[in-house]
């Protein structure tokens, strides 16, 4: 006996089945680019070409920009009618969105080689060993030579002393948040996403009417203020991220072993989060080093190496970049954009510096689990 | 039965808990960490008091009313007004968001549902590289660069659309010199700047959206991007419009790159594709230097204007985000 689809025994009654044919092999993916799907991006590519190619003559276009934004959208259309033909509209319109959205991959892959490659190509040519170990005192803003040594001195300064402020303080905050869960834990977390929020000039505008107007001048200190300012609510808030990946159960068991709430935190909380928090530092200062805004309301700017961050203006690189970048002669805006591709690569070194971290610690949590 | 019940009750202890007798030492610590929680609250607090104490000689000047109605700049007089300032920079973070909103959702809808693992770690790494890079390189890359598309971009926007009349140009037809500095170039790189913002808020709303629904509906035969629209947007509606938020108070508080790029203007300007914009924090870098005390009150009360909006916009994304989810 033999049973029907959509007409069930109203009793159960034994079924007696045909042997069951053995599927040798699981389920299969559907190939998503079959043969027949790559002939009707090509033709719609080929269509896109001709259209847009059509409008450009017919219209007395110049422009390629235009003519490309036509193709692609004569594309799009083209590719979406042939593929609703073959399959439904509901396929068509699924492959036209993943057609969509992989350009808008390669597209912001291809913006940030752009600005890459444009800052290479402006910045390279004057970078020499000699940029790193002059500063502007000698130089005439006209003359080549020169370099970046106040700037990066300064930057170490400002930047170094606003990250020995800044880390412990977020660090406690974040312990505050996630280890305590004290009675102001909502208002505090209230006041740093509120502080996360600060737009970097309202930050340095604060430290200029407090501290700079208020008599004592601007000065790399003052730079540092500002940049703490800014710096203290993005490593407490990734510090508590951090700080929630560490497993409970670690905490429990050191409780039930009888310690302290204080040794639970500074013996087996933070050394687990160690490679965790070291990665929010380090992206905290990369924030701080490429900070414009406030700096130029706080620390003013100086062609001498300033040493002492205490007294006095001083330069920094990012206030150097803003100050040559846009200048109109070539070899002023050069060394604009050696400066800035110096500190592109800064960035750039703590940035691949916290992914390392943060990724080995990630490997070893997930081991530990 | 009673009895059991008294049994029971004597046998019922409560449970030993080692946080409710805190030693010496941990009170110490909890008020060490205390403490450095209450600073972030200081600072909040000091920034809005001081502002609001220093701005005052600004508003006595030109009046309260007057200084949110006009666009004017004479800090000599006392004539301030930052009508056209508030509402350039809204119309640069509009741009902007009208750029970045569509690209952080087809990032994050990529990295999650799309993208091949390879694919997806350069574009990850390329979206959080984005992040980390400063703004000047933003700034100085969609001046110089970008100056050239833009025009063309310009062109071809009022050529076809000149319907719309934000998209009209102020006097004639498309002029080279016209066309650049102006808020659509500043909200084009403004854009791309909060895409990082946007994404990882997004990418994180929508991974927690349940995988069995996900499951369910491809298993009912529906298409990948049936399965994006049906269930994960829906779902995720709500974070992704807090995460836009929060990118639009990054774009407002944007201040070097949109300094660079466009030229300032203090009078509204609703024609975005024309030369002549700003933005409040670019205007107070550009006029603090060597002002008056009475032009530092009214430069420090624009960037309490900035303060309140953006803290405004902050909050209310907070809010939103923290409704869907982790995002605290």
């Amino acid at each position: 006996m033999t049973t029907t689809d959509g007409a069930p025994p109203t009793q159960p009654v034994p079924v007696i089945v045909d042997e069951p044919r053995i599927i040798d092999d699981g389920p299969r993916r559907r190939p998503r680019f079959t043969r027949e799907g790559l002939t009707d991006m090509v033709s719609a590519f080929l269509t896109g070409a001709a259209g847009a190619g059509i409008v450009r003559t017919a219209l007395g276009w110049h422009g390629y920009l235009g003519t490309g934004i036509w193709w692609y959208i004569i594309f799009l259309v083209a590719y979406y009618l042939l593929q609703r033909d073959g399959a439904s509209t509901e396929v068509g319109l699924d492959r036209v969105v993943t057609v969509v959205i992989w350009s808008a991959g390669v597209l912001v892959v291809a913006v940030l080689a752009w600005m890459l490659i444009f800052l290479v190509v402006r910045g390279a040519p004057r970078l020499s060993p000699g940029f790193f170990t002059h500063d502007m005192s000698k130089t005439g803003p006209l003359d080549p030579g020169g370099g970046v040594r106040a700037a990066i001195v300064g930057s170490a300064e400002q930047v170094g002393l606003a990250t020995v402020v800044v880390v412990p303080l977020a660090i406690l905050t974040a312990v505050y948040l996630h280890e305590l869960k004290g009675r102001w834990s909502t208002l505090v977390r209230f006041a740093v996403n509120a502080l996360a929020g600060v737009p970097s000039i309202v930050a340095g505008l604060i430290v200029y009417t407090v501290w700079v107007v208020g008599g004592h001048g601007p000065s790399g200190a003052a730079g540092s203020a500002a940049l703490a300012i800014l710096m203290l609510p993005f490593v407490t808030r990734s510090a508590e991220e951090v700080l929630r990946t560490v497993p409970d159960p670690l905490r429990e068991a050191s409780l039930a072993l009888g310690s302290p709430q204080w040794r639970v935190v500074v013996q087996v909380v933070l050394p687990t989060a160690l490679a965790g928090l070291t990665t929010s530092a380090i992206l905290g200062v990369a924030l701080g080093i490429g900070e414009t805004a406030p700096l130029i309301l706080t620390t003013s700017y100086s062609n001498a190496t300033v040493t002492n961050p205490f007294h006095g203006p001083q330069s920094s690189l990012a206030y150097f970049v803003y100050t040559y970048v846009l200048e109109p002669s070539k070899t002023q805006n050069q060394r604009g954009y050696s400066a800035l591709l110096v500190l592109v690569i800064l960035v750039l070194v703590l940035f691949v510096l916290a992914r390392y971290i943060g990724g080995r610690s990630r490997r070893k949590l997930r081991r530990s689990r | 039965m009673t009895g059991v019940f008294q049994s029971v009750a004597v046998a019922d202890e409560q449970p030993f808990s080692p946080r409710s007798v805190p030693t010496r030492a941990d009170r110490a610590f909890r008020v060490v960490s205390t403490t450095a929680a209450m600073i972030s609250l200081l600072i909040v607090v000091l920034t809005l008091v001081f502002l609001v104490d220093k701005s005052r000689p600004a508003y006595r000047q030109s009046g309260v009313i007057g200084f949110f109605t006009k666009s004017t700049w004479v800090p000599g007089s006392g004539k301030f007004g930052v009508l056209g300032l508030a509402e350039n920079t809204m119309l640069i973070s509009l741009v902007a968001l009208c750029v970045g909103v569509p690209m952080s959702i087809g990032m994050a809808v990529f990295i999650n549902e799309y993208a091949p693992n390879r694919v997806r770690q350069v574009i990850t790494s390329a979206i959080d590289l984005l992040a980390a890079l400063p703004s000047l390189l933003f700034g100085i890359w969609g001046k110089v660069a970008l100056e050239g598309s833009i025009t063309k971009m310009a062109a071809w926007l009022n050529g076809h659309l000149s319907v719309l009349p934000f998209l009209r140009l102020v006097s004639g037809h498309a002029a080279k010199g016209v066309l650049t500095g102006s808020t659509f170039q500043a909200g084009i790189v403004v854009g791309i700047m909060i895409i990082p913002l946007v994404t990882s808020v997004s990418r994180d709303v929508m991974a927690q959206v349940p995988r069995e629904q996900c499951e369910g509906a491809l298993a009912l035969g529906g298409t990948r991007w049936g399965m994006v629209r049906d269930v994960i947007l829906p779902f995720g509606r709500s974070g992704i419009v807090g995460g836009v938020l929060l990118g639009m108070g990054r774009a407002l508080g944007e201040t070097i790159a949109i300094y660079l790029i466009v030229s300032e203007v203090v009078a509204v300007n609703t024609h975005v594709l024309t030369t002549g914009s700003g933005s409040i924090a670019s205007w107070i870098v550009t006029n603090f230097d060597g002002t008056s005390p009475l032009g530092r009150a009214g430069l420090i009360a624009a960037g309490l204007t900035l303060f309140l909006i953006t803290f405004f916009v902050n909050v209310v994304a907070q809010f939103v985000v923290k409704r869907t989810g982790r995002f605290s």
